[in-house]
């Protein structure tokens, strides 16, 4: 259980009369009459809502973009409700100095109690010139954040893989933040950006149940990491039957066929898109007709060109080569609907042998 | 003595910057602007599929996250003369207006919005007084006394709670506030219901491009398959969607936005600081054809330079005299000659001469930001919702004109206030309204060209690089929510030789040339009056009147850096 304000006086020595001293001061300073104190007084003597500092260090800020727009909790809710976010560059009222104080005060005040969230990389190389904050490197203020912090979540691709900065041959030298932060436990979000969903599900997984969300053994949340795209998407089925769009907005495409060959990076991306999908569940790229391209995995823009098909598909339910076998029902929609059945049928007998893909251990991460 | 002070972070934007300011007598007397991140995404481009360029380049910047994937595929499509199916037009346009809509109106509201509503003041209003001044200036059915009473007592609660989280520690009761408390409850309310809306609208980009932030595109129309009669692919649940919201947005902005912007703009009308460097470029968008210098165009392209109203330039950004970049306050140097270099021409090679962090402050007399320098004819020029206001009404676009002269009419404002910070956070909102109908309008059109059989989005006739000519180049200008944008691309052998953009946050956020001319943010921060430099309220306000992003302004590095300075990717 987190201190409250009062109690967390208490232990440093102060007494209760200072305590309401502070708080007549605190309602002053908030421009409220003197009748607010018992009001301020009584908040500071209960549970807070969570002191939260977001750090932005070399990003886009897709995944503070994508934050706003959570459905479940509403933002408004996280914001005025849940949690107390201290710092954030994009949304905070004060700049500069001002910022910085109450970046400061929470670091001093609610130190142990509050918790971390980086978007971003760090820039490593030349003594960290390529990105810094009030004169000062992002390696600097992220070590100095996180240092007091209960656990650090990084946000996006950026602050877990360095995502379009660190791909080959990464100029500025960028890490990731579990790169830079070895003291603390670090979650990775990942995903370019995080649906706006799991970025505050993993906050309020946290406030609600006391503890850090069960991990991957990459790192990532089991709740929203856990499974590849592959294996919940709504062309699924098109995939185990051999039914593939060849060119974008062909016959296939029309009939809302599997994405695969044209680059579909679902087999090997782990991600909750297709269960939660996005903004608010409206879609997700494979359903709005564009392949996956792997924002969630680690170099995914070294593993393009994103319209070439994968080499290999782990843990494939399908018993066929897709390149020979797609091609011949795409010409013949007829035959293909009837392939299609066949295949199905073999795909879920197979499915119930023990030794089946999906039931081995290489069908999860 | 002047007195520096540092703002440094500058919140409530996008990316890191940092400025520099000399105070004398109260007023600023001088100003800089520096970027201070690179990402350095050079030579991740070298040698890729050009069909691919847009998901680089849009990460660019999460908060401009379509434009820049619709410069780039235009870029490409432009250089390998691939026509676009009338569908696919139509749905990127639907996706820009819809990003305009959104983009300026977080803007508002939760960038900008607080430089004007003091939110603790909110807390004195009388909830019945506030509701009479809602409903006398909108029709918006939020509008009773219980709805303020309700706000009201959140934000109570927010503050009895002694953690004001994003609110905490700011300029609560500064002297620039004028807005009665009753204002600014009705500008706290709207700052929530904006919140809940924007999540809302952009559903629109999740339809077409499956996610927002960062949908999908594709060179040569778009993924999103029409077939109208399958449940995978644009149906009429979909298309419904997509109606509704902009239903939705049509009625908050006319409702919602547009009446605060008049409200509040009321009581600022004395506040005429800002101004700028005089200057106003655009490059147009919303034109199927590719040059955009004309009147009839929906948003038109041109050059205005000291202020004159009465004269319009064509702009091209083939033109190598045009638009060049310069690098003599920049962490940059050129091989060989100084000067200025158009894109093509381009190049960008690190020199970082600033100080090592941590450090107080920057050696503004040398090279002191990340951004580079931008010049139109060697002119620094503003570029944003006020450069394509004024554009559009000095070329004799008679919406735009009409929305001007209406507005200022509606204030009791001459034109010379136009030229202001102010101006430009009202030229945005008019411009919302334009992009709104505009959204409607695209949406019908959409609809209308379905029905009457076409459900082409893609034309695969030049996917296959087979077809490509061994080299070509390319360039796709358009605007951004910030101003103008343009990506210039070479391909040679199928892959990506040469890339580079020049964005509009380069533009206004560039640091000050050779000859001293200052960069649009300086110029328009120097004059401006502070009450207390402590609290840099008043420079919060300019800048954020630009609406910055800077990760879109610091420029990505040469391809080869220190071994071949030809191939250049820069932003």
């Amino acid at each position: 259980m987190k201190d409250s304000f009062y109690a967390a006086m208490r232990k440093r020595g102060y007494s209760r009369r200072e305590f309401l001293r502070m708080c007549a001061i605190l309602t002053a300073a908030m421009g409220l009459e003197a009748s607010f104190i018992p009001k301020v007084a009584y908040a500071l003597e209960n549970k807070p809502r969570m002191p939260v500092i977001y750090l932005h260090l070399q990003e886009c800020t897709c995944c503070a973009e994508s934050f706003i727009r959570t459905a479940h909790p509403l933002l408004s809710d996280l914001l005025f409700n849940m949690i107390s976010l201290d710092y954030m560059e994009t949304l905070q009222a004060a700049a500069g100095l001002q910022a910085e104080e109450a970046k400061q005060k929470t670091m001093r005040e609610s130190k142990g109690h509050y918790l971390l969230v980086v978007e971003g990389s760090i820039p490593l190389k030349d003594d960290g010139i390529y990105c810094t904050i009030g004169g000062r490197s992002a390696k600097d203020v992220l070590l100095e954040a996180a240092k007091d912090s209960v656990a650090v979540i990084a946000f996006g691709s950026c602050a877990t893989n360095t995502c379009v900065q660190g791909a080959h041959p990464n100029p500025t030298g960028a890490v990731p933040v579990k790169e830079v932060v070895t003291t603390k436990p670090v979650i990775d979000v990942p995903g370019c950006p995080p649906i706006a969903e799991v970025i505050a599900g993993v906050i309020v997984h946290y406030l609600t149940f006391d503890r850090l969300p069960e991990l991957t053994r990459l790192g990532r949340p089991k709740a929203f990491y856990n499974h590849r795209i592959h294996d919940n998407c709504n062309r699924r089925a098109f995939f185990d039957a051999g039914m593939f769009v060849e060119e974008f907005d062909d016959e296939g495409a029309k009939h809302g066929w599997c994405l695969y060959k044209v680059g579909c990076k679902g087999p090997t991306t782990y991600n909750a898109c297709a269960i939660t999908q996005w903004n608010n569940g409206v879609s997700y790229p494979i359903k709005s007709g564009h392949p996956c391209i792997g924002c969630s995995e680690p170099g995914f823009y070294d593993n393009f060109p994103m319209y070439d098909h994968l080499a290999h598909v782990p843990a494939s339910a399908m018993p066929f080569d897709p390149d020979h076998f797609g091609k011949a029902i795409t010409g013949l929609t007829v035959a293909g609907v009837a392939v299609h059945g066949v295949a199905t049928g073999v795909i879920m007998r197979d499915r119930d042998k023990p030794d089946h893909p999906d039931k081995r251990e290489g069908g999860r991460e | 003595m002047a007195q520096r002070i540092v703002v440094d972070p500058v919140t409530r934007l996008e990316g890191h910057l940092r400025i520099e300011a000399e105070v004398e007598g109260g007023k600023i007397v001088n100003a800089f602007s520096s970027g201070t991140t690179f990402r350095g995404l050079e030579r991740i481009m070298e040698g890729r599929d050009p069909r691919d360029a847009w998901a680089f380049v849009q990460r660019i910047c999460g908060v401009c996250t379509h434009i820049h994937a619709i410069a780039s595929i235009q870029a490409v499509e432009d250089a390998l003369d691939i026509t676009v199916p009338k569908n696919a037009i139509l749905i990127r346009q639907i996706m820009t207006a819809t990003q305009f809509v959104q983009d300026h109106v977080i803007h508002f509201y939760h960038l900008h919005g607080l430089d004007w509503i003091d939110v603790v003041s909110a807390l004195q209003a009388d909830p019945k007084a506030t509701a009479v001044i809602a409903q006398s200036i909108s029709s918006y059915p939020k509008a009773s006394v219980g709805y303020f009473t309700d706000i009201q007592k959140t934000i109570k609660g927010f503050v009895e709670s002694g953690q004001l989280g994003i609110f905490a520690n700011a300029y609560w009761g500064h002297p620039a506030y004028k807005l009665p408390p009753e204002v600014n409850l009705i500008g706290v309310a709207h700052y929530l219901e904006a919140l809940e809306w924007q999540k809302d609208i952009i559903k629109i980009h999740t339809i077409f491009g499956g996610k927002n932030p960062h949908p999908n595109y594709l060179v040569g129309g778009m993924a999103c398959t029409i077939n109208v009669d399958n449940d995978n692919t644009l149906n009429m649940e979909r298309l419904d969607l997509v109606a509704t919201e902009i239903s939705k947005a049509m009625a908050f902005v006319n409702q919602v936005y547009l009446p605060d912007l008049f409200a509040i703009a009321s009581y600022y009308k004395d506040w005429t600081y800002g101004g700028g460097v005089r200057n106003y470029l655009a490059y147009g968008t919303l034109a199927n054809q590719r040059e955009k210098n004309n009147a009839s165009d929906i948003f038109p392209g041109g050059a205005i330079l000291n202020r004159n109203l009465n004269e319009v330039f064509d702009v091209n950004p083939r033109d190598l005299n045009q638009v060049q970049e310069f690098v003599d306050h920049s962490w940059y140097e050129y091989t060989g000659s100084d000067g200025g270099r158009h894109p093509w021409k381009g190049e960008t090679k690190v020199k970082y001469s600033g100080p090592k962090p941590p450090y107080e402050q920057l050696d503004t007399n040398g090279k002191y930001s990340w951004i580079k320098t931008p010049r139109w004819k060697n002119q620094p020029m503003e570029v944003g919702p006020l450069a394509r206001m004024l554009v559009g009404y000095a070329r004799g676009n008679a919406a735009i004109k009409g929305s001007v002269d209406d507005a200022l009419g509606r204030l009791g404002l001459g034109q010379d206030a136009l030229f202001s910070a102010l101006g430009r956070t009202l030229a945005r909102g008019l411009e919302t309204k334009l992009m709104v109908d505009y959204l409607k309008k695209s949406y019908d059109e959409l609809l209308a060209n379905i029905k009457a059989g076409d459900s082409q989005v893609f034309n695969p006739d030049k996917w296959d690089p087979s077809t490509w000519p061994d080299t070509a180049e390319g360039v796709g200008f358009t605007e951004a929510p910030r101003g103008a944008l343009g990506h210039w691309v070479k391909i040679a052998q199928s892959k990506v030789n040469l890339y580079q953009a020049v964005v509009p946050t380069t533009w206004n956020a560039a640091p000050e040339d050779k000859a001293g001319k200052k960069g649009p943010y300086e110029a328009a921060l120097i004059g401006t009056p502070m009450a207390d430099p402590q609290k840099p309220l008043e420079i919060l306000r300019i800048i954020h009147s630009f609406d910055p992003c800077i990760a879109c302004a610091a420029h990505m590095i040469d391809a080869k850096t220190r071994q071949d300075l030809g191939n250049c990717l820069f932003f």
